[in-house]
């Protein structure tokens, strides 16, 4: 009961600030209600989990022989924890954001944030493939309002983009890999080993592979990463949860439930060989990419499109150390990430800066966003003392230990990369002039979300523990 | 009284249409038409009820015993199509009041339910009688009264296109009786559950195989199949929106039941399947039409037409199950029935709420603009319905795309596969081309304020919404009573 209360709660707080559109500050309210509610509803359950507990709990017989499930496993747990957790500090963000900006259709925005949240919270509980996918396009469609929210021309453009990547990979490829799987082995649940093993082999397996990974468009893998920077037309605090945690998380997250729980840790490698090159080259020319972006919006999406890849090429090398390593990214990244689109939007409204060549001097104006954004470009880049290092350890840990030295590669030469378009923002911004109108930081609000997330960043990497326990609490 | 269900199902609006027609009074035109749904509904469930706790249903009308008489007849498969027809119907009727006051003349308007009652006989009569020519009556019954359903549209484009789709409905018709005529000839009887029997002693003549051809174009027309659907895209947009809808969700459906009964229960599907192209022909035809009709529908400016072409397609999706011809493929082809018939009706019945509310007789793309702030659950509601057409999960489409999906693995067709998520993704563009008009274009500065559609109307069409998402969580009936009918065809093949 109390696991369908993750999902309903998310969607209750939609249908009420859809209610009280007439009341600005009641509507806020709700939400930041609504998201400690949530918070602590799933916190309750992490203690059984980590016990080995698996709440489950059916919904209902979709297809015969085919239910709707929720059941929490630590990944989800995990995952469903960072959702909610960030909701909270965004939606304190919003407030100050929609409100210094000056943003239309305000109620219409809250309502489909809520909403997605909801579908995020749904891909994080699915017990099998099916509530996955459904909770999966729910998510896309909930979201384009977000994506379109100011109408123009350009955001049309933006949503088609969006739209059409995301939901054409899922319906041409995710679906019929799922009505395979279905065919196969006659089930979708979500089982520890999978549910492939013994039952398909060789180029089968790699095509079926193929069909989850890019049909799992969320994740962003080249050539699929461009509905990422198009969807970057939306507001920031979108951007920020959405398309640094709640979206493209649910799709690394898709992705790593698939291989271990429908592919299995101990599928055997063959099938996995050609992975780790689509992403270790999708990590490489994102960073590329993202080194010659002047706009800082498109820039942090470009990384997170790398960093994403990150995800997915640990979850392809398939040890136990580097299918840790792909958990704890989800939950490094999402902190750094976030922290970094927050920054950006401070700059935004205080200072109506987008591009990275004007932000000269900007940080000593806005110290405590800049250092904000000091300690993300750090987690990313993946130094000490952010998160980004933890993951990153285990990550070559793992490969190490694997003997990738493709993966190790990739991983040093992208730090550089990331080196490379990260430390000249942090430059401009301290040790430049400033030039232009005079002004201080953004809303208190945004502040204040920002140095939450940053502190959370840094706190993770001395309580590496926490998270790496639920990690490893995944493979049983 | 309950055992003559069967023939109350047909009578009871057959004879509503000439009281109607006598009485002459708008108000108790509305008020038979629906009552008699609802009790076509009634009637259609507990038939259903009955077929699935005790077998099929026979009933000898005037005691005739058959195959002498004229035989009702519901199995499986005819009680899960009367139930979508009468569903429909019980939806269409309510919404009819304040639709057909403001779009048909006063003086006419009580012809409309006269003829809606007598579709509404013809095509339930075709679903339930178990002789040959008393189907070819009923379908005569339920085009003629169609035809003049299309021809009470406000525009003058609408006499054209009701003497189109007369001119080819016709032609359907004739062929039909052609092939019942020769396959009279062949076995002697009209009952069809005699004439397969006998069928089977004078397999693969000549005259057989000649009246399955007619047959089989014959319904083609009837049906839309691609590429004999040019009646349908006029016949649909010039309609009154009420009769659009009625015959959107119903008409096309009872024709693709016609072919599966005789193609599984009439023919010996054995031949059928092994010597005849009859697989090759049907997964050509659905495949051209799911892709053609909805690249057409993506181009198309007028919305009523753009959700016409993408009847054809969705059409396609129907019949490929015929040419797949497994269990998962029928499934997906039985369950499509009532699966896209909610959802299409549930288009053409919000669209008409749009019409009225807009004061248009014609409804182009761009007349949708700020439709989400003018009617946002109008508009909310076509979203809801456009994704079922496109099969997105948690809608009625996406159950039929799922068993058709199987339905192709299982044959290892993987093309197909691609052909049936392909073009539901073209089915993505000209749904979103609606959405994005609705919700992207702010409407007129002097355009009317927010206003939705009447209740009564709003409610029918929200109900029919609230279906394609029922459907698409609650399978038990539909996926259920198509799997029983699937299981019930494929059984002289096994």
């Amino acid at each position: 009961m109390m696991l369908a209360a993750c999902v309903l709660i998310p969607a209750a707080v939609a249908a009420l600030i859809a209610a009280c559109h007439r009341r600005p500050n009641l509507r806020e309210a709700v939400s930041l209600a609504g998201a400690a509610l949530l918070f602590f509803t799933v916190l309750s359950f992490s203690q059984a989990v980590l016990e080995g507990a698996r709440p489950r709990l059916l919904l209902g017989e979709m297809l015969p022989g085919l239910a709707l499930v929720l059941e929490l496993e630590p990944l989800g747990l995990l995952f469903a924890l960072i959702a909610s957790g960030l909701w909270f500090v965004s939606a304190v963000y919003s407030i100050g954001y929609m409100r210094g900006n000056h943003e239309a259709n305000q109620t219409r925005f809250y309502v489909c944030f809520a909403a997605a949240i909801a579908s995020a919270i749904g891909v994080a509980l699915a017990g099998n493939l099916l509530t996955l996918y459904l909770f999966y396009e729910a998510l896309t469609l909930v979201t384009w309002p977000l994506v379109t929210h100011h109408g123009d021309a350009e955001a049309r453009r933006g949503g088609r983009t969006y739209l059409a990547l995301l939901l054409a990979t899922s319906l041409l490829f995710f679906l019929p890999a799922m009505a395979a799987t279905w065919w196969i082995a006659g089930t979708l649940e979500f089982e520890p080993g999978g549910i492939l093993q013994g039952k398909v082999s060789g180029t089968a397996a790699a095509l079926l592979l193929a069909l989850y990974a890019f049909g799992i468009g969320k994740a962003a893998l080249m050539p699929i990463h461009r509905w990422l920077p198009a969807a970057m037309v939306a507001p920031t605090p979108v951007s920020a949860l959405l398309h640094a945690v709640a979206v493209v998380k649910a799709g690394v997250f898709s992705i790593v439930k698939v291989v271990v729980y429908v592919f299995g840790a101990d599928f055997g490698r063959e099938a996995f060989a050609w992975l780790p090159w689509v992403a270790g080259f999708t990590i490489l020319a994102a960073s590329v990419v993202a080194l010659r972006a002047d706009n800082l919006k498109r820039r942090l999406a470009y990384s997170t499109v790398s960093q994403l890849s990150y995800v997915v090429l640990a979850a392809a090398i398939l040890t136990p150390l580097s299918l840790a390593a792909a958990a704890l990214h989800i939950v490094a990244h999402a902190l750094g990430k976030i922290t970094l689109f927050f920054a950006a939007g401070a700059v935004y409204t205080a200072a109506h800066k987008t591009e990275v060549s004007q932000l000269d001097g900007v940080g000593r104006r806005m110290p405590w966003t800049f250092a904000a954004f000091g300690i993300g470009a750090l987690s990313m880049i993946g130094l000490p003392p952010a998160a980004g290092f933890v993951s990153k350890w285990v990550l070559v840990s793992g490969a190490l230990e694997a003997g990738h030295w493709l993966a190790l590669g990739v991983v040093v030469a992208s730090t550089l990369l990331n080196a490379g378009y990260f430390l000249p923002i942090v430059y401009r911004a301290f040790f430049r002039e400033a030039s232009g109108e005079e002004h201080g930081e953004a809303p208190l609000p945004m502040v204040l979300a920002l140095v939450a997330t940053a502190v959370l960043t840094v706190l993770m990497f001395f309580f590496a523990d926490l998270p790496l326990a639920f990690a490893r609490k995944m493979l049983g | 009284m309950l055992e003559h269900v069967p023939a109350l199902q047909v009578a009871l609006p057959l004879v509503a249409a000439p009281l109607i027609v006598l009485v002459r009074s708008r108000r108790f035109a509305w008020l038979a038409t629906t009552v008699v749904s609802y009790l076509c509904l009634l009637f259609s469930i507990q038939l259903a009820w009955r077929v699935a706790a005790s077998g099929p249903v026979s009933y000898a009308i005037g005691s005739w015993p058959p195959p002498w008489g004229i035989e009702y007849r519901v199995d499986a498969l005819s009680a899960f199509v009367l139930v979508a027809v009468s569903l429909t119907a019980s939806f269409v009727a309510p919404y009819a009041q304040r639709s057909i006051a403001v779009e048909v003349a006063r003086d006419r308007q009580y012809l409309m339910y006269a003829m809606y009652c007598l579709s509404l006989a013809g095509l339930l009569g075709i679903v339930i009688t178990g002789d040959a020519f008393n189907l070819f009556v009923f379908l005569e019954i339920s085009s003629l009264a169609s035809y003049v359903l299309v021809a009470l549209g406000q525009r003058r484009q609408a006499l054209m296109a009701a003497y189109q789709y007369m001119l080819m409905g016709t032609v359907g018709a004739t062929f039909y009786v052609i092939g019942v005529g020769l396959l009279y000839l062949m076995t002697g009887t009209l009952n069809l559950v005699d004439m397969a029997e006998r069928l089977r002693a004078v397999e693969d003549a000549r005259p057989v195989l000649v009246a399955l051809a007619f047959i089989t174009v014959g319904m083609g027309l009837k049906l839309a199949l691609f590429p004999l659907h040019h009646w349908l895209p006029n016949a649909y947009a010039y309609a009154p929106s009420m009769a659009t809808a009625f015959l959107a969700a119903t008409g096309t459906k009872v024709s693709v039941y016609v072919l599966l009964r005789y193609y599984f229960t009439v023919f010996d599907p054995v031949p059928l399947f092994s010597h005849l192209p009859t697989e090759e022909v049907f997964v050509a035809l659905s495949v051209a039409a799911m892709i053609v009709a909805s690249f057409i529908a993506v181009f198309e400016k007028d919305v009523k037409r753009l959700f016409a072409w993408s009847s054809v397609a969705q059409i396609g999706y129907i019949t490929l199950g015929i040419g797949v011809d497994n269990q998962s493929s029928l499934t997906g082809s039985i369950v499509h029935l009532l699966n896209h018939g909610v959802t299409k009706g549930a288009i053409f019945l919000l669209l008409g709420g749009v019409a009225l509310r807009a004061g248009l007789a014609a409804l182009p793309l761009r007349s949708l603009a700020g439709l989400g702030r003018r009617m946002p659950l109008t508009a909310f509601g076509l979203v809801i319905a456009g994704l079922s057409l496109v099969g997105v999960p948690g809608t009625a489409g996406f159950i039929t795309k799922w068993y058709l999906v199987l339905g192709a693995l299982e044959r290892g067709w993987w093309w197909l596969v691609a052909a049936i998520v392909g073009s539901s993704l073209i089915a993505v563009a000209y749904v979103w081309r609606v959405v994005e008009a609705m919700y992207l274009h702010p409407g007129d500065a002097g355009a009317p304020h927010r206003r939705e559609a009447p209740p009564a109307m709003l409610a029918a069409a929200g109900a029919m919404v609230l279906l394609c998402v029922y459907f698409g969580f609650e399978t038990g009936f539909s996926v259920g009573g198509a799997a029983d009918a699937a299981a019930f065809l494929l059984r002289g093949l096994r």
